[in-house]
């Protein structure tokens, strides 16, 4: 939704095997664009999933994958969908993409599939997925497409991680299930596992990185 | 899901377990639209109906169709649940622009923009999937999908109405913009956690 076109400039990248730009695209979409701390987009499962750094590390694999594969995709069929219907198409593919990691879910680690709920199915909704079939795959060749989507999927996984390492840490003072701060001196901060410490914590996270890295001034 | 009367999931849903504080969905809308009051308001009216309507028709298609050993086709598709939610909710949103657009051009004027928005917003499928996974009865469902959308409403409204404030304070320069909505949110979130003791709905 947001009017961001800095991705590369479509048909620059029709020679050859794509080295600089790949590079280029990797690098734009892990730090320079990042989906979540950039564009913010895909919040509602940045928030929602982590609560532990496992739930939030499945869940990035999940984003890879899907953004990955559904790239690759709407690459591919890029000259045969008509302009028209080409959002329904996406929708179609992203969707057979998550149903495909939500089975391999279901059937391989079941409380994990348990613990992120509905946040799997609303992958469809994700608007990194959607974002990066309509302005990225779209106008692109498939391998570059590919990287585009590890690479977006990795900012976001990237971010899952620090958040849910911080909120685990601070909510429970376990990391990955580990105990690291004893709670003979530690007692878990219950909101940082609770919703309101998912948005203090994104809040604080992009308040960083525009500290580091800022952004053309918006009014509030 | 036991026998809880689908009044108190109306008033769970909009105040203990609100779809946008305590669930996270809708995030991407509630960010980009609240910053006028007249706009949000729109916007929840709208999602207050698409989403009492569409959590209707899916339970409908659900447990008419998808699951196992039902009426119209005993094959268990419940695979195809996403796919199909999210497709009935584009089509719903289609066919209720067509209608609105020819029988109440005022309101179609009114809303306009936000119809095709409501699409990929997330609470809209996020709450079809609640359904599934709590098994609602159809009257619960109906009462969950209303409940949903006036909370979301409310709270973007609220979001509105605190921004319009906010354009006089002096926010620190790296929160500008979404950060210091986050936190708002977040102390949001809190105040709605007050609410915590009244009804629960799991």
């Amino acid at each position: 939704m947001s009017g961001n076109s800095s991705c590369a400039p479509g048909g620059a990248c029709g020679k050859g095997l794509c080295g600089g730009l790949c590079k280029q695209t990797l690098r734009e979409g892990t730090w320079g664009n990042n989906p979540i701390s950039m564009q913010i987009l895909g919040i509602c499962s940045a928030l929602a999933v982590t609560n532990k750094l496992e739930n939030s590390l499945v869940m990035g694999a999940a984003l890879i994958f899907v953004c990955a594969m559904s790239n690759l995709l709407v690459s591919l069929l890029r000259n045969a969908t008509p302009r028209r219907i080409r959002m329904i198409a996406e929708v179609a593919i992203i969707a057979t993409f998550v149903i495909i990691f939500d089975q391999i879910l279901k059937a391989f680690y079941w409380d994990m599939s348990k613990n992120l709920g509905p946040y799997v199915g609303l992958i469809i909704t994700n608007c990194i997925v959607m974002g990066r079939a309509e302005a990225f795959a779209m106008q692109n060749p498939p391998v570059v497409s590919v990287v585009d989507g590890i690479a977006n999927g990795l900012g976001y996984a990237a971010v899952l991680g620090v958040i849910g390492f911080f909120r685990e840490l601070a909510g429970s003072g376990k990391i990955l299930g580990h105990v690291v701060l004893s709670p003979d001196w530690y007692s878990g901060n219950q909101v940082m596992i609770l919703a309101p410490g998912a948005f203090l914590a994104l809040g604080f996270l992009i308040a960083l990185a525009n500290l580091i890295k800022p952004v053309k001034e918006e009014t509030t | 899901m036991n026998g809880t009367s689908p009044l108190l999931i109306v008033v769970a849903a909009i105040f203990t377990s609100n779809i946008l504080l305590a669930s996270f969905l809708g995030m991407c809308s509630f960010l980009a639209c609240s910053r006028q009051i007249g706009t949000a308001l729109g916007l929840g009216t709208a999602v207050i109906f698409v989403m009492t309507c569409t959590t209707a028709i899916n339970y409908g298609i659900y447990h008419g169709v998808l699951v196992e050993g039902a009426p119209l086709l005993s094959t268990d598709l419940t695979f195809l649940t996403f796919i199909v939610f999210i497709a009935v909710i584009a089509a719903f949103v289609q066919f209720v622009e067509m209608f609105v657009e020819r029988f109440s051009p005022g309101l179609y004027h009114a809303l306009g923009i936000f119809l095709p928005l409501i699409t990929v917003n997330c609470a809209i499928l996020g709450a079809s999937l609640f359904m599934v996974i709590r098994s609602y009865s159809f009257f619960q469902s109906v009462g969950f999908g209303f409940g949903g959308g006036a909370g979301w409403a409310l709270a973007i409204t609220l979001m509105a109405g605190l921004r319009k404030k906010m354009g006089y304070s002096n926010v620190p320069k790296p929160f500008r913009g979404v950060a210091i909505i986050m936190i708002i949110t977040g102390v949001m979130a809190m105040a709605f956690m007050g609410f915590a003791g009244m009804v629960s709905i799991q």
